[in-house]
């Protein structure tokens, strides 16, 4: 029984279908399976099936972006329970992530954060115009490894330093780890203003965080 | 004495991308998203210009939607014909549906420099340096500002980049760096100050905006407000949408030109609603996205479709097109930068584009290149000579020289074919030497390119600008 509905939930992931993968979640939940083994051999295969696919170029961004929506599904439901059992999902590590004050650009840093979920990640995206005390306030709230910040254009790209210079003043620099990406960023401008990883695109800004956290 | 502009006119070659069926069902369906989806402004400014024409505004999405008859009364108002002005007259570009002119594109961060080759972050310097270039090449008639002066403060930068570019040019400048509405108030003072007054500004605009959209169906509130400022003094304003297939639009070319046109469509209604008659543009280079990373391509068959669309889009509204072309995705002056700025070129010019961006980006318009500017020039020169077609009368079918020549025997002695030599194309950058001479020095069009660009920019000299009239224009930047 469990085995056909783990093969069922991979499978929802990879038709990027949320509310499949959501009716799975609490069919799971009823039958009374542990909700971290419905995650770990349900959803997951599916996520890295995904994954291969992609790698492969079988597989497109949208695919990616679908599996994560259904993924999302999927642990909304099942979260509350692993809470309930008194367990913890067990995330990559934990990210604050929004797009730069005076910039509204939204696409590119919501790709990021969906990346970065669906890569195992606890993400708490702020938006856009994201003004910097509000990403410090984040940071330390929710005690986060990585702080993510996206800005499109050059007058607004300035206000990443002023982002990093805010986390050293309120004494967190030293806990987290800096991200940067956007257009008109460069990994010389990364390095300039003292940030710790930098990324052309989404795929590549997981892969950023997992070794900026040694995972 | 001003330089010579190269423009496409009296066109003999014609495509039809679109039916008139089909132009119809875009519109419809556009006035039906903006009526029902509606498109987010997000400026009380703007938000106020909707509801007092009642257009219902909702303040706290920001969302406006308005009735299909509001928008296409407000688009009537929108003058088909205007001019760009330049700082020298004879240079003026009157954009009445006969003319392709070709601008610069912008607005890149990232420079390869001319002489050490090294790629690095663009200045104020180097501003002033292409738009020098620029002023010279016949093929650019106007200036769009091509990279970030990011040795200037953010607060100011884009009034030092237009400084700079009437330094170095007596042609028309055009901006898109203006994005907030202090920055466009000492922008229409610069203007006036170059045109000789404010009415002089307006009888003859020496500055045009082009401002982005934020799709999908969104605008930018800084633009949003520099544009209204813009429209008041009689400064031309263009809404660019970059729509991108799969990402900001829907994965079918129908569904994206539907999106970026209701984005651009409102933003005109919404300048013709606040100041009846201003001068607006239509400008567009949407895309599709990358499929692995989602990125800006900057080139592909999609686009090459966009850029023939978007005219008889522009041309439905009766106003002005400004179209994205070349802009490669390329990251060197290569294969695919010659096969893209090519494509997206011709495909522009064949349906009579109004505007051309532009020429010397790499890298989806981020890495400047001289070379590139150079070689896009040159597509552009190829693009010119073939919309000219093929003439057929006596001269042309030259029945006399065919028959005094006669089976065997050749032309090149006949006195029709000097006379006709020269509107054969020449061309700057292709190798049509021997192959002995070519392996001997295995020098290429990038070579050729960059001796060109530095040779222009150590001689020409472009018109200068009164110092005291930089000085001042100093002075409203100062007080900005």
């Amino acid at each position: 029984m469990s085995d056909e509905l783990f093969q069922a939930m991979a499978q929802s992931i990879i038709d990027g279908d949320p509310d499949v993968a959501a009716d799975l979640a609490r069919k799971a939940v009823e039958a009374g399976i542990d909700p971290l083994e419905a995650i770990n051999k349900g959803f997951v295969p599916g996520v890295d099936y995904v994954g291969e696919q992609y790698s492969k170029g079988e597989m497109f961004l949208p695919d990616l972006v679908l599996a994560g929506e259904a993924m999302k599904a999927a642990i909304a439901v099942l979260e509350p329970e692993i809470a309930r059992k008194g367990g913890q999902r067990q995330t990559l590590g934990t990210v604050v992530i929004g797009t730069v004050e005076g910039d509204i650009h939204d696409i590119g840093k919501t790709l990021v954060a969906t990346m970065l979920s669906v890569g195992g990640f606890r993400v708490y995206d702020l938006g856009v115009d994201v003004p910097v005390p509000t990403f410090v306030e984040k940071a330390r709230e929710v005690n986060a490894d990585i702080v993510g910040m996206s800005a499109l254009l050059t007058t607004t790209m300035v206000r990443q330093r002023d982002v990093i210079e805010a986390l050293e003043d309120a004494g967190l620099r030293s806990r987290v780890k800096v991200m940067v990406g956007g257009a008109p960023v460069t990994r010389s401008w990364a390095q300039e203003i003292g940030a710790d990883g930098y990324s052309e695109d989404a795929i590549g800004a997981v892969a950023v965080a997992r070794q900026l956290l040694g995972k | 004495m001003p330089r010579p502009i190269k423009s496409i006119s009296d066109p003999r070659l014609k495509l039809e991308i679109l039916s008139p069926e089909d132009v119809r069902r875009i519109h419809q369906a556009t006035l039906e998203v903006i009526e029902t989806v509606g498109v987010r402004f997000p400026s009380p400014k703007a938000l106020d210009v909707w509801e007092a024409h009642g257009a219902q505004v909702d303040r706290n999405t920001m969302i406006v939607r308005a009735p299909g008859h509001l928008i296409e009364d407000a688009l009537k108002k929108a003058p088909p014909v205007y001019t760009l002005a330049a700082r020298d007259p004879a240079q003026d570009l009157p954009l009445d549906g006969n003319h392709v002119y070709v601008g610069t594109d912008g607005c890149g961060v990232q420079i390869i420099d001319l002489y050490t080759g090294e790629r690095r972050r663009s200045t104020l310097r180097d501003v002033a340096e292409i738009v020098r270039v620029a002023d010279y090449l016949e093929e650019v008639a106007f200036i769009w500002v091509p990279v970030s002066a990011q040795d200037r403060p953010p607060e100011t930068r884009g009034l030092y980049e237009l400084k700079a570019a009437w330094e170095n040019t007596t042609k028309h400048v055009q901006t898109e760096s203006i994005y907030s509405e202090r920055e466009a108030r000492a922008s229409v003072e610069m203007a006036a100050l170059i045109a000789g007054g404010r009415e002089e500004l307006r009888r003859r605009p020496v500055l045009s905006y082009a401002l982005c959209t934020a799709p999908p169906l969104g605008q930018d509130p800084g633009t949003l407000e520099a544009a209204l400022v813009a429209a008041e003094a009689g400064i031309p304003v263009g809404f660019m949408t970059m729509t991108s297939c799969g990402s900001t639009a829907p994965a079918t070319l129908a569904g994206n030109l539907v999106v970026g046109n209701a984005e651009v469509i409102s933003a005109l209604a919404m300048i013709q609603l606040a100041c009846p008659g201003a001068p607006v543009f239509y400008a567009a280079a949407q895309t599709a996205m990358d499929l692995r990373t989602g990125g800006y391509t900057g080139g592909g068959p999609e686009d090459f479709l966009f850029g023939a669309a978007s005219n008889v889009l522009a041309d439905f509204y009766n106003v002005p097109l400004s179209m994205g072309s070349f802009a490669t995705g390329a990251k060197e002056p290569n294969w695919q930068a010659g096969i893209e700025n090519s494509l997206s070129t011709f495909m522009a010019c064949v349906v009579m584009s109004d505007m051309l961006l532009g020429v010397g980006l790499l890298h989806g318009s981020r890495i400047w290149s001289y070379e590139q500017m150079l070689m896009d020039c040159e597509i552009f020169d190829i693009v010119y000579h073939m919309m000219k077609g093929i003439v057929v009368d006596d001269e042309t079918l030259a029945l006399d020289v065919i028959r005094a020549v006669g089976p065997g025997g050749n032309f090149l002695a006949q006195k029709h074919t000097r006379k006709h030599m020269r509107e054969l194309w020449v061309p700057k950058f292709m190798d049509r030497r021997p192959y002995e001479e070519w392996e001997a020095k295995r020098d290429d069009a990038r070579d050729w390119a960059r001796a060109m660009a530095r040779q222009i920019l150590e001689t020409h000299q472009p018109e200068p600008l009164d110092p005291q009239l930089s000085a001042e224009l100093e002075c409203i930047i100062e007080k900005a």
